[in-house]
């Protein structure tokens, strides 16, 4: 137990900027989605304002935060709050993304079955004779309903495509790179714990090279998808699911290659960072890690079964 | 690399800062926990107002005051405003309070994000209200906003709501982590983890199933958006979704859900019950098992809200067994607390009159409960105001008595001043009347088939629906009472004592009535 006090901050602006923020952020994001086919609507410009307020507070808030560290108030015990904060985030961040795999894995095993007439349920849906001929599969690419609503069925899936085409497969090619990244980063911290920057400075950029990559490989699948494939959030259930597995995974991508590229400009340009202690990084690669789990995670049910 | 932070002070024992700024920009846990217990009072007042409009419309057969479609609004804001803006901050702002003092730690773990999490809320609700004056009304799907009356049929609002939900969680998330990162790094030397107090130990495994299942609400609404807007089929069976999968995410929110309403309250009550029967609890380790087990079951009983939309009967019976084993551990708490009275020199001020009930009432809740278990049975009661009546025993006279009980109980610390105790009672026996002549009568003509939800019922149910109205607006306005009671003890009243009362133990009664503004910023030596 360490025997310098708990540093409580005394008043602070910054959560009240950043709960104004969010206010903005989300009146601006629902206004906008409402009015999306309304060319004269301007409340896009509240969700601006809300974005750049946001990323505004983040940064003088975070900025204070690395002040007050490099001044020396944070105690262990201050240290190990963030430690265990952290934790708890990424297991929140987990369960976010279980209630997108349970949808999947309830569509895939239950209701897509039923609805071709498949077991004892099924059976019940079959008699109420609403989509005749309609026939389970999966990846679904024929909807029940082929309505106007479901236009972009009969697309290309994105599943695995078999040995011979492997190679220009790119979600094949995203797992390289994802799976490489993770190994970068732990190489970077193994070089920032023995003291040998360069190490720590030469592989955390490959490590944020690798995200950048990546990021720009998944855009490329997106618009393989919707100009060649077929492939929309208008194709029912298989692209509802695909695109925003996908599409959040790939969002907190971003938002990793975000913290690793900050955590490199305060390496290279404030030489920020001590051999034993360095959280802020070591938060980040966690960040990292997880995503890169969540990724195995998706290329394994989403993409192979 | 010696960066100068221009305010900071060594010095914490300085009492706050003066005018509105104090509560804007603080990072005290105790003014957090202030402004968290107003907003839900503030809540609780605007919530409990929506309820005496559809109980004045329920007063007799035949739509008399309002629209149905105003009606099924103030059902769904009813709902939402005392769940998530009443009853959750409520416990957010006694943990604020209470879990510091209790474990001997000078703050929150994170007092900045703790502010934060507070002043989402507001918006938040503001958000939420506001819906009530755009095109097409408010929400009116209901609190549980099953796809697809809150997808394809639901007024414009409904993208407002989601964001609004989203935001929500957002706080509670902070909340849960700042509560569970305290719980687990800031406790004195010497407060072991079985040594903790039972409040704090509640609200550890409520902490944890908040930060479990609110990301999972977050993807619950996010999918109604998507449908909504963006032309996926989360919860379209004509895309090759299914609405049922709506039912599965949100109760898969939902039932740990209800379990974070009541845990804080089986703290509190354990506390209030030890302290006025002036003995130590019975068995500390079983109240900590137990609520560990109702945490860890609360994960595998969802489908239990779902019964009637035709299950498979593997889960109809898995789910069923599931529910029913809950009844185990909650049996251990209520024998607990009446083993903990049994042969206590017990006397009954205010906090212990609602403690007392607490148990009483929300055993009977518990029943309920169990009765709406038995999945053949449910397909009875299900959607009829049986149900209603069950929820409402455990909400009310559960965790809101339980909030009561613990705004009495820890008032004089709080500020220095004993409430009325004549006057508390008072409060306490127009509350329990009230809440039982609304509340039991909706037992039997939810028996006898009247349906929840809606705003006209068929003549046999007109003299319960009449009773239960007049005993609505009894427990409404001695809310008002409430009110006068607190503000009045607030300004000023008898001194309270540092233990405040004969029996207390713990942490928070060995410092000053009224709390110093900063407690134990060195932390307390304990045996």
């Amino acid at each position: 137990m360490s025997t310098q006090n708990y540093y409580v901050p005394d008043q602070s602006r910054f959560p009240i900027f950043m709960a104004v923020s969010l206010f903005l952020l989300v009146m601006g994001a629902s206004s906008t989605i409402n009015n999306l086919g309304d060319a004269d609507n301007n409340s896009v410009y509240i969700l601006y304002a809300g974005f750049l307020s946001l990323f505004t507070t983040l940064f003088f808030w975070f900025r204070q935060v690395i002040k007050e560290h490099l001044a020396g108030l944070d105690s262990n015990q201050l240290k190990t709050s963030y430690v265990y904060g952290m934790a708890w985030f990424i297991f929140s961040e987990v369960m976010f993304f279980a209630a997108f795999f349970g949808a999947l894995f309830y569509v895939r095993n239950f209701a897509v079955p039923w609805l071709g007439g498949v077991g004892e349920k099924g059976i019940g849906v079959a008699a109420l004779d609403l989509w005749d001929g309609f026939e389970s599969a999966w990846p679904l690419i024929e909807t029940p309903d082929k309505g106007a609503a479901y236009k972009d069925t009969g697309f290309t899936s994105m599943s695995w495509p078999g040995f011979d085409k492997a190679l220009t497969w790119l979600p094949l090619w995203n797992t390289i790179v994802l799976l490489s990244s993770s190994l970068t980063v732990h190489h970077a911290h193994v070089g920032l714990k023995n003291g040998n920057r360069k190490q720590f400075n030469v592989w955390l950029g490959v490590t944020v090279t690798l995200a950048v990559i990546f990021v720009f490989l998944q855009a490329a699948e997106y618009y393989e998808a919707y100009t060649h494939y077929g492939l929309t959030l208008n194709s029912g259930i298989y692209g509802s699911t695909f695109f925003m597995l996908t599409g959040f995974h790939g969002f907190h991508v971003m938002m990793g290659g975000i913290m690793l590229g900050i955590m490199l400009a305060r390496s290279l340009y404030a030489g920020h960072f001590e051999d034993h202690d360095h959280f802020g990084f070591e938060a980040a690669s966690w960040y990292w890690h997880f995503v890169d789990v969540v990724w195995v995670m998706l290329f394994l049910f989403v993409y192979i079964l | 690399m010696s960066a100068v932070i221009e305010n900071h002070h060594d010095d914490h024992h300085h009492g706050p800062a003066k005018g509105l700024t104090r509560w804007l920009y603080t990072t005290n846990h105790k003014d957090i926990g202030t402004l968290y217990l107003w907003f839900s009072f503030a809540m609780f007042l605007i919530g409990g107002a929506m309820a005496m409009v559809i109980r004045a419309e329920l007063f007799q057969p035949g739509m008399q005051i309002v629209e149905p479609e105003f009606y099924n609004q103030m059902i769904t804001l009813h709902g939402l405003i005392m769940i998530f803006g009443g009853v959750m901050p409520a416990f957010v702002g006694l943990a604020n309070w209470l879990v510091p003092m209790m474990i001997g730690a000078p703050d929150m773990a994170l007092p900045r994000m703790n502010n934060l999490s507070f002043w989402i809320l507001p918006f938040a609700f503001f958000i939420l209200l506001s819906s009530l004056f755009m095109e097409g009304g408010a929400p009116n799907f209901g609190w549980t906003f099953y796809a697809p009356l809150s997808t394809t049929y639901a007024p414009p609002s409904v993208t407002f709501f989601i964001f609004s939900v989203h935001i929500m969680g957002a706080s509670s998330i902070m909340g849960a982590i700042n509560v569970v990162v305290t719980i687990m790094n800031m406790r004195a030397p010497g407060v072991g983890l079985m040594k903790m107090p039972l409040f704090v130990w509640s609200w550890l495994i409520t902490a944890y199933l908040l930060i479990a299942v609110m990301p999972v609400l977050a993807g619950a609404v996010t999918m109604m958006l998507m449908d909504i807007h963006f032309g996926t089929s989360f919860f379209n069976a004509a895309g090759g979704g299914d609405p049922v999968l709506f039912q599965h995410i949100f109760w898969f929110f939902g039932h740990p859900e209800v379990y974070i309403m009541i845990l804080p309250a089986f703290g509190i009550v354990s506390h209030i019950i030890e302290t006025f029967s002036r003995k130590q609890l019975f068995g500390y380790s079983s109240m900590v098992w137990a609520m560990l087990s109702i945490a860890i079951l609360s994960f595998v009983v969802w489908a239990h809200h779902m019964f009637t939309v035709g299950l498979p009967l593997a889960a109809e019976l898995f789910f069923m067994w599931a529910t029913m084993l809950i009844a185990v551990p909650t049996g251990v708490k209520v024998f607990n607390w009446i083993a903990t009275m049994f042969r206590g020199s017990i006397t009954f001020e205010t906090p212990m009159l609602f403690a007392c009930a607490f148990v009483v009432l929300f055993t009977m809740g518990g029943f309920s409960g169990l009765m709406l278990a038995i999945t053949p049975a449910d397909f009875q009661y299900h959607d009829t105001y049986f149900v209603v009546a069950h929820f409402h025993y455990v909400l009310v006279p559960g965790a809101i008595f339980s909030i009561m009980a613990a705004v009495y109980y820890w008032i004089p610390k709080w500020c220095g001043n004993m409430y009325d105790e004549r006057l508390g009672k008072l409060h306490f026996w127009l509350s329990f009347i009230g809440v039982n002549v609304t509340f039991f009568p909706q037992h039997f003509i939810g028996l006898a088939g009247m349906p929840r939800r809606y705003p006209d019922y068929a003549l046999q149910f007109a003299d319960w629906n009449m009773v239960s109205t007049v005993g609505a607006f009894l427990f409404g306005v001695s809310q008002i009472l409430f009110l006068f009671i607190v503000v009045k003890t607030v300004m000023g009243g008898k001194k309270a004592t540092d233990q405040v009362w004969e029996g207390a133990r713990g942490l928070e009664w060995t410092v000053a009535s009224p709390a110093p503004y900063h407690t134990f910023t060195t932390p307390p030596k304990i045996d």
